[in-house]
């Protein structure tokens, strides 16, 4: 590759380009580092950055006190952050994949509407479709309704074909019967359900613990090498599904097999945090800019993207008033507009060109 | 050493469109070019030669080899099927697109030949200059001709290409039917081209297969097709064809009024 290095053609070209990609997926990296330790060090309690380290380090080296914030809340919900703000990315970046739609987010065909409706039916009218959830009825009720509109529109897409219209519109069926059936629980329920709804709908991170940071885990580590080992068939997506067939894409398959992979992500993010929009949206589009839609760069660059803006907005939630932390789900979006109008403002041409 | 479509039936759910078409001896080396009218099924005939669309019955068969035979991968690295439809809305650029397209289900990094291949085609199509640039910048004309480098960056053994120079100017439709034709003659393979414009066609191509009304309604030298009844039948229009000084064919068609 020397001898390319050197030349001034366009396979020398795309040979900068590649380090420049690479480059941004490095920075993206260490800048997700630096934000998750400041969210670390943020929060209730006046502690400073080297106890933190401390106790991150050393577990009891400045007192159980210290020990118990660390482990048991700034931690986990700083993972938690982190992760699902990931998850929301590669979710995002792969629905605009499938739909080929920028505008398109993880939560675009109801899946959020519906882990809404489930978890406003464990809340109003404590009735479980998942035996023995006890303490988890909730965020069991919520996954499983999630998962189950993704079945659905799996289901409707295979008799149907699999096309972004049939995908689009039996997305929006599913988007409205669940949206009217949780205006009916909600009507139906009382002022302190009703406002336990809301409260869930609007997402929080204190209900991270290590148990859901597992799953979290688990699930990327499922996702992530689906998604590389296609990523040509995903980036020859993005140039029109008949291009694409030429190409040896098995556009239906993918289609399917990528609905699989969102479905369970988003189900499990929404599940675990409530509704936190935005992120899958714009987590995407940020690596659009920066990196362009060839997917061994998007891919890492958009689950970034994602995870940043919620660590910060994570850290934000604690800041803004000491003692209070907002609903993640509203500062996300307070955040993140400001942000993403000025990068639309000052990146003119996006970077990767 | 050619292609032979061997009685291939097809339809779609409520329109039959071929009934057991023979085409022997599709030769490699040389542009065969497929005429007929619209809607009459050269884009389907390509889907079914490039494996994109299943037929009804019989084979497509390249040297005794039955393509229906081929897993997919191995199809689609026999086959390249370009498609008329130009335009593209990936953030992607010219190099990214085309590289793409030779690395495509083929696995594996791209290799330094891999990336000479691609700078050599984009250079011979006269678009080494737009490598840096999202293929959103570029007009119809220019897209065209990035899927043209995608096309023959991937060194088929079948090159199917439908309208692939219906958003080019003169000159360069002339450059690429004639890159095309080194190309096909330099690798020995056999080339189907849908076109249109008769004259053009008549210039590139040795042979030419008339599709009309689910069959191949003729099929043979350029001249002989052009000037025999069939191809006014097909198109219902009167042609008329001469041979001028330069050798080439003067195609002139005209509506027949009652």
């Amino acid at each position: 590759m020397s001898d390319l290095s050197l030349s001034t053609g366009a396979g020398a070209r795309y040979h900068r380009r590649t380090l420049q990609r690479l480059g941004y997926v490095a920075g993206a990296v260490l800048l997700l580092a630096l934000a998750l330790v400041v969210d670390v060090s943020v929060g209730p309690g006046n502690f400073s950055l080297r106890e933190v380290t401390g106790t991150i380090l050393d577990p009891g080296s400045y007192g159980s006190k210290l020990d118990v914030v660390v482990w048991n809340v700034r931690l986990p919900v700083a993972i938690m952050a982190v992760l699902v703000g990931a998850m929301l990315g590669i979710a995002g970046a792969q629905m605009q994949t499938i739909l080929n739609n920028p505008l398109a987010d993880p939560f675009t065909l109801g899946i959020s509407s519906a882990a809404s409706f489930g978890a406003a039916l464990a809340i109003a009218l404590g009735i479980s479709f998942v035996p023995f959830a006890g303490p988890f009825l909730v965020t069991a009720n919520a996954f499983l309704f999630a998962l189950a509109t993704s079945i659905i529109l799996f289901l409707f897409t295979r008799m149907r074909g699999v096309t972004i219209e049939t995908f689009v519109l039996v997305g929006i069926a599913m988007f409205f019967t669940f949206n009217a059936l949780l205006a009916f629980i909600q009507y139906q329920s009382s002022e302190t359900q009703l406002q336990q709804i809301i409260f869930w709908m609007m997402g929080s991170l204190a209900r991270a613990t290590w148990t859901k940071i597992s799953v979290c885990l688990a699930l990327l580590a499922l996702v992530v090498p689906i998604c590389m080992k296609r990523s040509w068939m995903l980036t020859a997506l993005s140039m029109g599904d008949e291009r694409a067939s030429s190409l040896g894409v098995p556009v239906a398959r993918l289609r399917l097999e990528m609905l699989a992979c969102i479905s369970i992500l988003a189900s499990t993010a929404v599940a675990f945090v409530g509704t936190i929009g935005f992120i899958g949206l714009v987590g995407p589009h940020i690596a659009r800019m920066l990196v362009g839609e060839d997917q061994r760069y998007f891919l890492p660059v958009s689950a970034a993207s994602g995870a940043i803006i919620l660590s910060v907005a994570s850290t934000l939630s604690k800041g803004i008033t000491p003692g209070v932390i907002y609903p993640i789900g509203i500062i996300t979006a307070l955040v993140g507009v400001p942000f993403f109008l000025s990068l639309i403002l000052s990146v003119r041409r996006e970077s990767w060109r | 050493m050619s292609l032979t479509i061997k009685g291939l039936s097809f339809g779609y759910r409520h329109l039959p469109l071929f009934e057991a078409i023979e085409a022997t001896d599709i030769r490699r080396g040389e542009i065969t070019a497929v005429v007929g009218p619209n809607g009459v099924g050269k884009s389907s005939l390509f889907r079914l030669v490039a494996g994109l669309l299943k037929p009804q019955a019989g084979a497509i068969v390249l040297d005794d080899v039955d393509l229906g035979a081929l897993s997919s991968s191995k199809r689609h690295e026999t086959v390249f099927f370009l498609s008329q439809h130009v335009g593209m809305r990936a953030a992607l650029s010219v190099f990214d697109v085309v590289l793409l397209a030779r690395k495509s289900g083929r696995g594996g990094r791209a290799s330094a030949s891999d990336i000479m291949r691609v700078e050599e085609v984009l250079d011979q199509l006269g678009i080494g200059m737009l490598s840096d640039r999202p293929v959103t910048d570029l007009s119809g004309g220019q897209q065209q001709l990035v899927g043209m480098a995608q096309a023959l960056v991937r060194d088929p053994q079948i090159l199917l290409l439908d309208e692939p120079t219906s958003a080019l100017d003169l000159r360069r439709q002339l450059e690429v039917m004639e890159l095309v034709q080194r190309v096909t003659e330099s690798r020995g393979i056999v080339t189907l081209v849908a076109l249109h414009d008769l004259g053009l066609a008549s210039r590139f191509a040795k042979r030419f297969m008339l599709l009309g009304d689910g069959r191949i309604a003729a099929d043979g030298v350029p001249h002989d097709v052009l000037s025999g009844d069939a191809i006014e039948a097909a198109y219902g229009v009167g042609i008329h064809v001469e041979r001028v000084s330069t050798g080439t064919l003067m195609v002139d068609a005209y509506l027949r009024r009652a």
